[in-house]
């Protein structure tokens, strides 16, 4: 079948199997491998994307049921050079490791904030309890959101390696 | 040991050497950009799917492949009949045992690999499994490590010739049994304790997965793979696979963590190459979680019963015997003299008079592995069993835990300290750590808020670890990994522009190694950490060395790039000296700069120095142009990191619920490159430990199914379980290391699961009577282990 | 990653035309919704429909309202969306407890009570919460639309009234005076199925218990009517020995099986302090009605 699925404020349209899981049509997308997967049963949170600005997780859904909807990865984050403060925010307090886990805890931060602009520390807590981090112990993720809602403005800042 | 200066260059802010300097790696992370295994697309690339197991002990009958075959989309399909014409049926492992690459005769355990499959897209492959008929004769299973060596226990390595039963591993000992012996007949007090260390998983958020891309006309193997010592690897492929080791070259880009599980070499990888050695194009084969927790390499799964004795009020002796669950192939990794990795350090942070180890592993039917999941070589065990002992005696003889471990601690002008089981502690100041760790935690207010809780009926736990362990593996007399000793090189090459570029034999998961390696080079040579840039991953382009686990990055890589930018240095000098018509002895060395003696308005910075190594100047007698240097590092010792952990927990009085309120932990890792990185590396560590103590655990029914196969069942902590970590440290330098710097990432998982146990036993012991509990503290668990029943099955 | 089997997808338009298609495919056909169960269970071969009717787009199955003395939720109401309700808080606050701890809050944003409830996991909470608070199911088929009770609504483990060609379109809570509701559930884990979870309601007049519905999760094959419980409380005076017996019948009317959560004993423990948790709590709620949760 053919879907047409918006990405990232792009129409992205191509011929699937109905059975094609929404994380592997945006990982099949060239230059969208940030989306990440991490187990079978819909519990990791690595492939959290934004459907319509909420997050859900995009290995329990069918690239099908995206179509009609907004979807944004973890590449719309940065614009223009100008990074998110969630970015920023997971750079300034050391909130990756490994990186595996990033996308998926930024953008279920991103879909915090908007709704949330002010979450205390429970909250953030309780927002990104379906992702798994194994390497930071969510402490400076939690630091990282809590920045992020600090410094609501993009900075216009070098962050290359 | 040199002293290294700890000084901001004067031209910029950001700290030039150690610090806490934000992650240069950070920058392709936060953009999605980073490239994991699974990530990479080659062109003709085809998908590999494995068939394993669903049984845990059983003979192969037959398995009839062609319904597969007829698959459109499928190319081909390997069994171990093919695999066997390459050689490849069976591979060596790291304890020199041998493991099914695919099963032939038999499958001995639930989730062995039996197939391969290869076709053009993932879901394809998937399909195809459920096209290839296998027929089983099932077999019993046994699955309890104290079962497997009674008689009527079926055999399971009947492959193995001469193997008459389920013995892996022949008993193995270390310390003094007669002086042992002699400190219990002496003691004022003794305490036993049967202690199991379940089987749990290091399960990183990325499984393990490899590109293999043989081209046929070349003769040239490209592995892509994450994995946490690619020199190894590559060496184990040229071996195993007889194909030409410098011909063979491994890439490990980002890889979404490690932990151990990614040291071993599994079928699946063994599979892709020689499916691509076959078709002549690339294979790739990525497992799903199933598979990882299923047939990946496990951790822990050790049988202990142990006693422990004191005699005027301090710790004398202790004596441990263990039965180690290897699974149904040995395929543990630790240094090849060293079959229980280093769980002889179980003597901990005590003087003790004597202590006696005995470990022997078994065999059964579950899936190979033991040696992970930031275990430090089965100190992770030792450390476990070590700190609930001290509990466990200190309730016996009514005193506080804290006061009986300081009253037993190695003293600080004892260090240099040899162990009763032959270790050699470098340093330490243990009373001083635990006292910082009780001044975070407000131990005695802790303690009189336990005495009101209790009073009203309340439950709450205060639990206490402190460890000493061993990291850097090591010295080349005495550590090898099949042969290969466990030194790591450093090459270091600064361009005429003065920018550096630093190859290096560590291999990271997550732990900063493009930042904290930088850090050392800028340390040294004053060079800015964004003008280093840290080479590693590609055995093409870094120099061989055995890789990163067992928290040997800093300790021995980081040593590597110390001496070797030291030699740059010296060699700066020299170059110096003659830019400054000075004698080289007439130099002094500030971050970035020789200059002259009493006169330091008369220097060359090292960028200068660079330039003039290259350009057509005059240079010093004998030396060649350029400003590089080489070394491989063999380590004299290990590196003794340490610290104090408390723990404190609630626990509701009627579900049994335990929730860890607060974790407080000082570490003492020696100097810190940088401190930011390493308080994250602690954290991350602390959570696995709640983990461990309350809810991960991998279990089997009598039948061999294993229970905790998927995320749902096999469960980490979240975001809500775990505390605000609280930190403290106190700096002890190593005296051997190049930096003093220990080496930390293990440290937390060593530490932290008998702090928590110890707090659950803590809250229960004066009320309900409660001396000991396995973990993990479930709910289930804790309230059998309150009502004095025997704990569920696990 | 595993993978589904191959399937046909159709996306639904109206709810007769997932019902025509349900006639028209039969036994293969499965509807998808938030799609958290089902996809899951077709990921790991669990499952394995040949036609997928996808009725995410179907918005008139998606709301809480109060109407003709009934809060009516229609079925395809995410979970995010039951937790948020203010109107559910105040008159219903049992179902906030539930949401707060059913799966997680990204999951939370695509799964609806509708599939929860046709689920029908015993472990599964919304279905124990509709059973306390008296709910009955609307279902709709080719014949019309017929009303059902949540204890005809749980034939059995995973099976539910709800026919082959039929589909549930809305729960309905009747609305009565001195209501008072809540929800307690242990679990190993933020996000785990429950070890074992109670839902109570009580409607409290002139300081008796008018009508009470107790039920449980996870202690079972289906969802647990505690119908003796409620048969004690009505008509008493709220009291802690009230609620510590009806607990008592919940440990030994409950039924469940030793599993990776848990043995018998401590289930049938749970079961009973839970519900004497929740009897407490939902008539703490009730004498302060209107005042919030």
């Amino acid at each position: 079948m053919n879907v047409s699925i918006s990405i990232n404020g792009e129409r992205i349209t191509r011929e699937i199997e109905p059975r094609l899981l929404l994380v592997h049509f945006i990982r099949d997308t060239p230059g969208l491998t940030g989306t990440h997967w991490g187990c079978d049963t819909s519990n990791c949170g690595a492939c959290v994307v934004l459907l319509d600005g909420a997050p859900v997780k995009s290995c329990t859904m069918l690239a099908a049921m995206a179509e009609g909807h907004e979807i944004r990865t973890v590449e719309s984050l940065e614009v223009d050079g100008v990074l998110d403060p969630v970015q920023k925010g997971f750079h300034e307090l050391h909130a990756l490791q490994c990186g595996f886990c990033t996308p998926g805890m930024m953008m279920t931060a991103r879909g915090l904030l908007d709704e949330n602009p002010d979450p205390t520390e429970q909250e953030i807590r309780t927002a990104i309890s379906g992702g798994i981090c194994r390497c930071t112990g969510y402490k400076n993720i939690v630091a990282a959101i809590r920045w992020a809602a600090e410094h609501p403005n993009g900075v216009k800042e070098e962050v290359h390696a | 040991m040199t002293v290294v200066e700890n000084l901001p260059s004067p031209q910029t802010e950001r700290p030039i050497g150690f610090g806490r300097l934000k992650r240069k790696e950070d920058a392709r992370f936060i953009r999605g950009k980073g490239t994991y295994l699974d990530d990479i697309r080659l062109p003709g690339m085809v998908h590999g799917a494995m068939l394993r197991s669903p049984f845990a002990h059983a003979r192969i009958v037959s398995i009839d492949t062609s319904r597969a075959l007829a698959h459109p989309n499928v190319a081909a399909v390997v069994t171990a009949k093919d695999l066997e014409t390459l050689g490849l049926a069976w591979m060596p492992t790291i304890s020199y045992d041998t493991q099914a690459v695919l099963a032939g005769d038999k499958v001995r355990f639930q989730g062995q690999e039996v197939a391969f499959v290869i076709a053009t897209d993932e879901y394809s492959a998937n399909d195809a499994l459920s096209l290839i008929d296998v027929e089983y004769e099932p077999l019993p299973a046994v699955v309890n490590a104290r079962k497997a060596l009674d008689p009527d226990a079926p055999l399971i390595r009947d492959d193995k010739a001469g193997q008459r039963d389920n013995l892996a591993s022949p008993l193995w000992e270390a310390g003094d049994q007669e002086a042992t012996d002699r400190a219990f007949a002496e003691a004022d007090t003794v305490v036993s304790r049967d202690i199991i260390y379940p089987r749990c998983h290091p399960a990183p958020l990325e499984t393990c997965g490899m590109i293999a891309d043989f081209n046929p006309e070349t003769g040239q193997l490209d592995i892509y793979n994450g994995n946490q010592a690619p020199h190894a690897h590559r060496t184990v492929y040229a071996h195993v696979a007889g194909l030409a080791e410098h011909m063979i070259r491994i890439r490990c880009q980002d890889i979404g963590g490690g932990f151990g599980n990614k040291v071993p070499v599994y079928p699946g990888y063994v599979c892709a190459i020689a499916g691509s050695i076959v078709a002549g194009v690339p294979v790739k084969w990525v497992e799903n979680r199933s598979e990882n927790l299923m047939s990946t390499g496990f951790a822990r799964d050790y049988v202990m019963h142990a006693e422990m004795c004191s005699k005027d009020g301090k710790i004398t002796g202790l004596r441990v015997d263990v039965i180690a669950d290897h699974g149904a192939f040995d395929s543990t990794a630790q240094p090849t003299k060293f079959p229980a990795g280093f769980f002889h350090i179980v003597c901990g942070s005590y003087d003790l008079q004597a202590a006696h180890v005995q470990v022997k592993a078994v065999y059964t039917n579950k899936a190979p592995g033991g040696v992970a999941y930031r275990c430090s070589f089965r100190i992770t065990e030792a450390v476990y069993l070590v700190e609930r002992m001290v509990d466990a005696l200190a309730l016996e003889m009514d005193v506080d835990p804290i006061d009986l471990r300081m009253r037993s601690f190695i003293k600080p002008e004892q260090f240099p300290y040899e162990t009763t089981t032959g270790w050699t502690y470098d340093s330490g100041n243990y009373a001083e750590t635990m006292r910082v760790a009780m001044e975070i935690a407000g131990y005695e207010d802790l303690r009189r808020e336990q005495a009101e809780k209790r009073a009203r009926g309340e439950l709450m736990g205060i639990g206490v670890s402190f460890f000493t362990e061993g990291v850097g593996a090591g010295p080349r007399k005495h550590m090898d990994i099949l042969g290969l000793a466990m030194n790591d090189g450093a090459d270091l090459r600064i361009h005429p522009s003065g920018k550096a570029v630093v190859s290096i034999s560590a291999q990271t998961q997550g732990q900063g190694h493009e930042t904290t390696f930088a850090q050392i080079v800028a340390e040294e040579l004053g060079i800015p950490p964004e003008d280093v840039e840290v080479r590693h991953g590609d055995t093409d382009r870094s120099p061989y060395g055995l890789g990163t686990y067992g928290s040997r990055s800093t300790p021995v890589s980081g040593g590597a790039v110390a001496i070797v930018s030291r030699k740059v240095r010296d060699k700066a000098r020299l170059i110096a000296a003659t830019m400054l018509e000075a004698r080289p002895e007439d130099l002094a060395w500030e971050k970035g700069r020789w200059y002259v003696k009493g006169d330091p308005e008369k220097g060359v910075l090292i960028e200068e120095i660079a330039e003039r190594a290259y350009n057509g100047e005059e240079l010093p007698e004998g030396m060649e142009g350029g400003l590089d240097a080489q070394v491989i590092y063999d380590p004299p010792n290990l590196t003794y990191p340490y610290g104090a952990y408390i723990a404190v927990v609630d626990i509701d009085p009627d579900t049994a619920h335990v929730t860890v309120r607060r974790f407080i932990a000082v570490d003492d890792c020696g100097v810190r490159i940088n401190p930011m990185i390493v308080d994250g590396q602690i954290h991350g560590g602390l959570a696995e430990g709640v983990g461990i103590a309350l809810m991960e655990v991998i279990t089997f029914d009598d039948e061999g199914n294993c229970l905790n196969s998927s995320f749902m069942d096999y469960l980490i902590p979240t975001a809500l379980e775990c505390p605000d970590f609280e930190l403290g440290e106190t700096v002890t330098p190593c005296p051997h290391h190049p930096l003093g710097a220990k080496g930390v990432g293990e440290s937390p998982n060593v530490g932290s699961p008998p702090a928590i146990v110890n707090a659950v036993i803590d809250a229960l012991h004066a009320t309900h009577g409660v001396d000991h509990i396995d973990m993990p503290c479930t709910p289930a668990r804790v309230w059998a282990a309150m009502q004095g029943r025997p704990a569920p099955p696990q | 990653m595993q993978t589904p089997a191959a399937f046909d997808y159709e996306r639904a338009t109206s709810v007769d035309g997932v019902i025509a298609s349900l006639q028209k495919t039969g036994a293969g056909a499965r509807v998808i919704a938030g799609g958290h169960s089902l996809l899951p269970m077709m990921k790991l071969r669990l499952a394995n429909p040949t036609h997928l009717i996808d009725i995410n787009d179907l918005g008139e199955l998606s709301f809480i309202r109060e109407q003709d003395g009934e809060i009516r939720i229609g079925a395809l109401t995410r979970h995010v969306d039951l937790l948020k309700s203010e109107l559910l808080a105040r008159t219903f606050p049992i179902f906030r407890d539930a949401e707060t701890v059913i799966a997680d809050p990204v999951v939370r944003n695509r799964g609806t009570i509708g599939g929860s409830l046709c689920q029908a996991d015993a472990a599964e909470d919304l279905s124990a919460v509709c059973s306390a608070v008296k709910a009955d199911v609307v279902i709709r088929g080719a014949a019309g639309e017929r009303r059902v009770s949540m204890e005809e609504f749980h034939v059995g483990p995973y099976t539910t009234a709800v026919g082959d060609a039929e589909l549930l379109t809305e729960v309905r809570i009747p609305v009565r005076p001195g209501a008072g509701s809540a929800h307690e559930k242990v679990e190993r884990r933020a996000g785990d199925w429950a070890i074992a979870a109670a839902s109570a309601a009580v409607w409290i007049e002139d300081g008796r218990i008018a009508e009470a519905g107790v039920a449980l999760s996870a202690v079972g094959l289906t969802t647990i009517h505690l119908s003796r419980a409620e048969e004690l409380l009505r008509g008493q005076a709220p009291s802690p020995e009230l609620f510590a017996q009806a607990g008592e019948i919940a440990s030994s009317d409950c039924s469940p099986t030793a599993d990776g959560r848990g043995p018998v004993d401590y289930k049938r423990h749970l079961a009973g302090v839970l519900t004497t948790r929740a009897l407490t709590r939902a008539s703490e709620r009730a004498r302060s009605q209107g005042v919030g949760a």
